[in-house]
């Protein structure tokens, strides 16, 4: 009760749209590009891990709607966006310069769970390592040992590879073999024979199912963040369903993004 | 100002509604706007038994707009009738059912569960793309259309709003014939049947195929049949297509819509619904008319 009320206190109310401002644009490569926001006024709402964001693309004759994003990192002052250009949208919030303004919608989702304990793997590929940061960081602060499994194309696509290293002990796979392991992530030996009780797991979709192939084979818990296509985030528009065990289709802006693979068909 | 409207026996206390569909049922928006400020919510279509909708992708992005292909998926009416209008009946707006069907006789059977109820209206859905039997198919001839609505006059006394289809040749038609089958009212215009392909992949972005259009896309195309249907129908417009803020809201009312749903809208901006109502407050002032009432049909031509 006490949490609740310092949280309340030193957060903004639960989910709203946001002016922020961006801070610093920093290029990863090519291909990638962290957004440092921060609020225009006031104080950005309270973020679980795994929460993503609606971002309205600026001056985009080609967009309509907003794009979902996860949440790399949030405090009470910043937001940190880790995008990957995917297209005519993300390719325009990638070259947003010092200074321009986006309107957010957020937090939005549910997040990975918190409460676990073990052995804790979070497994992630290529922009799918951005939600992975704010939740080791949690399990770290939670005293939860967390290793980190990261994977990529190449060396230089590993993305906040330093951040993560800080954060826990960081294990790496390219395809290429640059770095750390030669292969998959789905083939890396800490992932098939490693003491693990719990995965947490955000990636290519072909990666997850590897990993949630793995998880099942090995009876462990595991988590998945999913990326439908969504117009609303809200749950409102019904398209990001995916088909559920349990309860038939439901929002992953809503009851997701973030799944128990046990609830999913496709694992 | 007096923003306030009538549609049949129901008064708006202002004419800024929310599109079925668009909105789930109020509830996802409460974050983000006093629900009490609106018009009206129409909730997501309802039908008389659940259903799963269409498979996974449902949507397609496009120039100023997006292609849907949801399928109606609803828990059917029984679960609206004991979970969900519990909580929305407290609500001081006006709740509008929105009623889909396979058959005559599931319009029928959801009105009939409806009509014990303090629901404010219900709004016949004879004009959805995206379902194999019924929807669009009772709206694009007069006869189905009529016989639908005939249908449910039967067992619904109160405000009955049928959403038409523009994905006909001649929408004043049908409109006109709905109207003599007894309908208070008829809104549109749905969403019109399109689809995208996946160039690279050569396949459909949609499951479906195809879906339907919504956006400021298809706005001057709603805004000409508002006013077509304006011409040819006594009974109260309500204007719906690509709507995105108070200016269009003023442009359906002079083409001769009554009342107005925002849709699409409400997924770029939810708070797109109360800036309106606050823009039309002010256009009212500005432009020295004496309340709402009085901008229905305003075009000036010559």
């Amino acid at each position: 009760m006490i949490v609740h009320r310092l949280v309340t206190f030193f957060f903004s109310k639960a989910v709203n749209v946001l002016d922020l401002v961006v801070k610093e644009n920093v290029r990863h490569g090519d291909e990638y590009a962290l957004l440092r926001l921060s609020p225009v006024k006031g104080r950005m709402p309270e973020v679980l891990p795994g929460q993503f964001v609606m971002v309205d693309v600026p001056g985009c004759r080609e967009t309509f709607l907003r794009r979902p994003i996860s949440i790399n990192y949030a405090d009470q002052r910043e937001l940190w966006l880790l995008i990957r250009r995917a297209g005519v949208g993300t390719n325009t919030l990638c070259d947003l310069p010092q200074g321009a303004v986006i309107s957010v919608v957020m937090p939005l989702g549910r997040g990975f769970s918190l409460d676990v304990s073990g052995n804790v793997l979070l497994v992630g590929g290529g922009v799918g390592v951005a939600p992975l940061l704010m939740l080791g960081k949690r399990f770290v602060a939670r005293g939860v040992d967390v290793r980190f499994l990261l994977g990529a194309r190449t060396s230089t696509e590993v993305l906040q590879l330093d951040l993560f290293r800080q954060t826990g002990e960081t294990h790496v796979a390219t395809d290429d073999g640059s770095l750390g392991h030669h292969g998959l992530v789905s083939t890396h030996p800490l992932l098939e024979q490693g003491a693990i009780d719990h995965i947490a797991c955000c990636g290519p979709m072909p990666m997850m199912q590897a990993v949630a192939h793995i998880a099942r084979q090995r009876g462990i818990n595991c988590e998945v963040s999913l990326e439908n296509h969504m117009a609303c985030g809200l749950g409102a528009c019904l398209c990001c369903v995916e088909d559920t065990v349990d309860q038939g289709n439901v929002c992953v802006c809503k009851d997701g993004p973030v799944f128990n693979i046990n609830r999913l068909r496709w694992t | 100002m007096d923003l306030s409207v009538q549609i049949g026996k129901l008064r708006l206390k202002n004419p800024v509604m929310t599109a079925s569909g668009t909105f789930g049922y109020g509830e996802e928006y409460a974050d983000f706007i006093d629900l009490n400020r609106l018009g009206g919510i129409v909730v997501k279509g309802t039908t008389l038994l659940p259903r799963q909708g269409n498979p996974y992708p449902r949507m397609a992005e496009t120039p100023s707009g997006m292609i849907n292909a949801v399928g109606l998926q609803n828990k059917g009416v029984e679960h609206f009738v004991n979970e969900i209008y519990p909580r929305l009946r407290n609500l001081d707006t006006a709740v509008v059912v929105n009623v889909s069907g396979s058959t005559v006789e599931d319009y029928v059977g959801v009105c009939e569960r409806l009509a014990g109820l303090k629901v404010d209206a219900v709004e016949i859905n004879i004009s959805c793309p995206n379902v194999k039997q019924g929807g669009m198919s009772f709206g694009t001839n007069c006869a189905s259309a009529e016989s639908v609505v005939r249908a449910v006059r039967q067992v619904w006394p109160g405000t009955m709003i049928v959403k038409l289809t523009p994905n006909v040749t001649n929408v004043a038609e049908i409109a006109l014939a709905v109207e003599a089958a007894g309908a208070d009212a008829v809104s549109l215009t749905n969403t019109f049947l399109a689809m995208a392909i996946d160039v690279e992949r050569r396949r459909p972005v949609l499951s479906s195929v195809t879906g339907g259009l919504s956006g400021p896309c298809i706005r001057p195309i709603a805004v000409r049949m508002v006013w077509q249907v304006a011409c040819a129908v006594s009974i109260p417009i309500i204007g719906i297509g690509g709507i995105m803020n108070g200016r269009d809201v003023v442009e359906f009312m002079l083409a001769g819509a009554t009342a107005v749903q925002i849709g699409t809208a409400n997924f770029i901006d939810p708070q797109a619904t109360v800036k309106a109502i606050d823009f039309l407050d002010d256009y009212l002032t500005r432009h020295k008319f004496a309340n709402a009432r009085a901008l229905i049909g305003a075009m000036e031509l010559e």
